[in-house]
């Protein structure tokens, strides 16, 4: 009988014993606690890491302090759970690595004067910083020893280095290309329709006794859509002036008006008709959207130009202009790299130029060498990504994650 | 021969610079970055005035000729002439009137105008704003639906074969996006969804890679000068 009761009491204590060995579990010393420069970065950061430990379960917690001097005064800077916080959360410092799931990882580039403190200052560039960490579950509390790092500004992004390769690798191609044609000028090129159709559309606007009207999108001078729209402009323009037609271009950024005024009036000198050329066909209407288009559809309904050209980028008005343009019967060419109004464009205009065949649209109209080799550098750039996202999509599904890493950009 | 080659020396050096700024994180860079940016606001609000003289001139022009439409020049006028009014009204009297006392304030007195200053609620431009140019941006958005009604009629008329994928890949969408779509049948939804995904997001790809690469060799024609026609003139 009393075996019998010992043995019970043993089976309905000994989960109990376990249950208290378990909360009471010593924590074990923290590991490798380290604070360095954050890199990449334009100066006051520090990173702190440490390995992962047997401590880290739910209830533990780490705490950072930080001092400015090494004996402290101690201040207590941030909390972190310990099943949180690794450095494979920041694969834009320490790139992608299955190691780095081993460390603990925590950034600051503030300090606090304690922790409740919702002014903090940042960590002055080239100042060194003591750190401390401590892990607690409450109970029991291990400080590890107390470390320093001094922040400064790095003077490059190494998480950047993928994108400098394939920037020179593209360079180089594009460079190539371009001194391959200054030897070999009959570079072969394909068609792009909508460019073709630029000398029928202003031919038959000349033809018809009207005007042709020209829109350089919504974006100021510093878009690439509207250097390239100004620079088809001045083809556009050479061959209305040589076709003694009218060429109207509203426009919806003042500065962007005094390109195109420039731009046209020297298409106009090239093709030997100063006199033809009128500032006030190029005029500032606003910078409103809406006003810009209920403007815009306005000359179209009142003035009825048979050739539309619409270059640049656009938001939502693109259908309300196009659509009034097509219901007027003009004919209209649109050239974008606004993908989301790019099927507006399909549908309301002629001839739509895509994306990149706008910036091409220069080149191939110059028909110069040097530029048509800039295209063909371009067109074995896409090939090379191609060909990356067939090797990439292979050696992934086979388990090699090895190319699309090799892309990851943060 | 200065005309064109500063400009051109100016895209090379600023261009190149700037490239170099992209990888360098480090504070200087990020300060050369920030003095360009202030520049072009800047340079924006001093082109302001440039466009204000086109717009005058122009519609000036318009009511001079008496050229079609140019009552609406005169519309223009006049409704410049009380969004300005309405803008420096308070700031006016104030001037001419700076102690006024609290129940004359510009933004209590002559009780029905409201004449706080700035852009803020209760003020003129603000009413303005409210009432006037914000309905009219409202009817020009909402415009957009007709629109696309009128434009998909057109694009959906099944007479090619790609006509005829787009208008198949139109109605799956627009049936996928109501109710009736998974009433009709329950896999239509998640076609929908596939050609969203799969479909879709394949030539949105194609073309953003298309565009990423043109505007890199764009940017190297106009770096090195290959590119000069936005200067104006296709020759030095």
């Amino acid at each position: 009988m009393l075996r019998l009761t010992l043995c019970l009491t043993v089976l309905i204590l000994a989960p109990l014993f376990s249950l208290y060995a378990q909360e009471n579990q010593s924590l074990t010393p923290i590991e490798d606690f380290t604070a360095f420069d954050t890199p990449n970065d334009m100066g006051s950061g520090i990173s702190l890491t440490w390995r992962v430990s047997p401590n880290d379960r739910e209830g533990v917690t780490y705490i950072i302090y930080a001092s400015t001097m090494p004996d402290g005064p101690w201040k207590e800077q941030a909390q972190i759970l310990s099943t949180l916080g690794f450095k494979s959360d920041a694969p834009q410092y320490f790139g992608v690595n299955e190691s780095n799931k081993q460390w603990h990882f925590y950034e600051l580039s503030k300090l606090k004067e304690n922790k409740d403190d919702n002014n903090a200052k940042p960590i002055p560039n080239g100042t060194t910083t003591y750190f401390k960490l401590a892990v607690t579950d409450g109970v029991n509390t291990v400080e590890s020893p107390g470390v320093s790092a001094k922040p400064y500004g790095n003077w490059f992004d190494t998480s950047k280095t993928n994108v400098l390769i394939f920037v020179i690798i593209f360079s180089c191609l594009i460079i190539f290309f371009i001194s391959l044609a200054r030897r070999n000028p009959n570079l072969f090129i394909r068609h792009i329709p909508g460019l073709d159709a630029i000398e029928e559309t202003i031919g038959r606007a000349t033809e018809m006794g009207k005007p042709i009207l020209y829109l350089n999108g919504l974006l100021d001078m510093s878009s690439l859509s509207t250097i390239a729209s100004t620079s088809i402009l001045a083809k556009v323009a050479r061959k209305v002036a040589n076709y003694d037609s009218q060429i109207k271009v509203p426009c919806y950024d003042p500065i962007v008006m005094s390109v195109c005024q420039e731009v046209v009036k020297e298409a106009y000198i090239e093709a030997g008709r100063p006199d033809a050329f009128k500032e006030d066909n190029i005029f500032y209407i606003t910078s409103d959207q809406f006003a810009y288009a209920a403007a815009v559809d306005g000359m179209i309904v009142r003035h009825k130009p048979a050739a539309n050209f619409y270059m640049g980028y656009y938001f939502a008005e693109a259908l309300l202009i196009a659509e009034t343009g097509a219901a007027t019967g003009a004919m209209q060419i649109a050239g974008t790299d606004a993908i989301t109004q790019l099927p507006f464009f399909i549908t309301t205009c002629d001839y739509t130029l895509m994306g990149e065949e706008l910036y091409a649209a220069s080149a191939y109209l110059s028909r110069e060498p040097l530029q048509l080799g800039s295209l063909k550098g371009q067109d074995y750039s896409k090939a090379f990504i191609i060909l990356m996202i067939l090797i990439g999509s292979i050696l992934n599904t086979i388990g090699f994650a090895l190319i699309v890493n090799l892309f990851k950009t943060f | 021969m200065i005309k064109r080659q500063i400009p051109l020396f100016i895209a090379f050096v600023m261009g190149i610079l700037f490239i170099v700024q992209y990888f360098v994180p480090h504070k200087i860079s990020q300060d050369l970055l920030v003095a360009p940016n202030k520049w072009l606001i800047i340079i924006g609000g001093i082109s302001i005035l440039l466009g204000l003289s086109s717009l005058m001139h122009f519609h000036y022009t318009q009511i001079k000729r008496a050229q079609p439409g140019w009552g609406y020049s005169l519309v223009m006028f006049a409704a410049f002439g009380i969004m300005v009014t309405a803008g420096f009204l308070p700031s006016i009297i104030k001037w001419f009137l700076p102690e006024t006392p609290p129940d004359m304030d510009p933004g209590n007195w002559l009780g029905f105008l409201p004449l706080k200053p700035g852009i803020q609620e209760g003020n003129a431009v603000f009413w303005i704003f409210l009432n006037g140019i914000s309905p009219f941006m409202a009817t020009m958005f909402s415009l957009i639906g007709f629109f696309i009604a009128s434009a998909a009629f057109r694009a959906f008329r099944a007479r090619s074969a790609e006509a005829t994928l787009l208008l198949i890949a139109a109605l799956i969408i627009m049936l996928g996006q109501t109710p009736l779509g998974g009433m009709i049948w329950d896999r239509i939804p998640d076609i929908m969804v596939w050609i969203f995904n799969v479909p879709n997001t394949a030539a949105r790809r194609a073309i953003l890679f298309g565009i990423a690469m043109g505007s890199i060799a764009f940017s190297l024609r106009i770096i090195f000068g290959i590119e000069r026609t936005y200067l104006g003139g296709g020759k030095d």
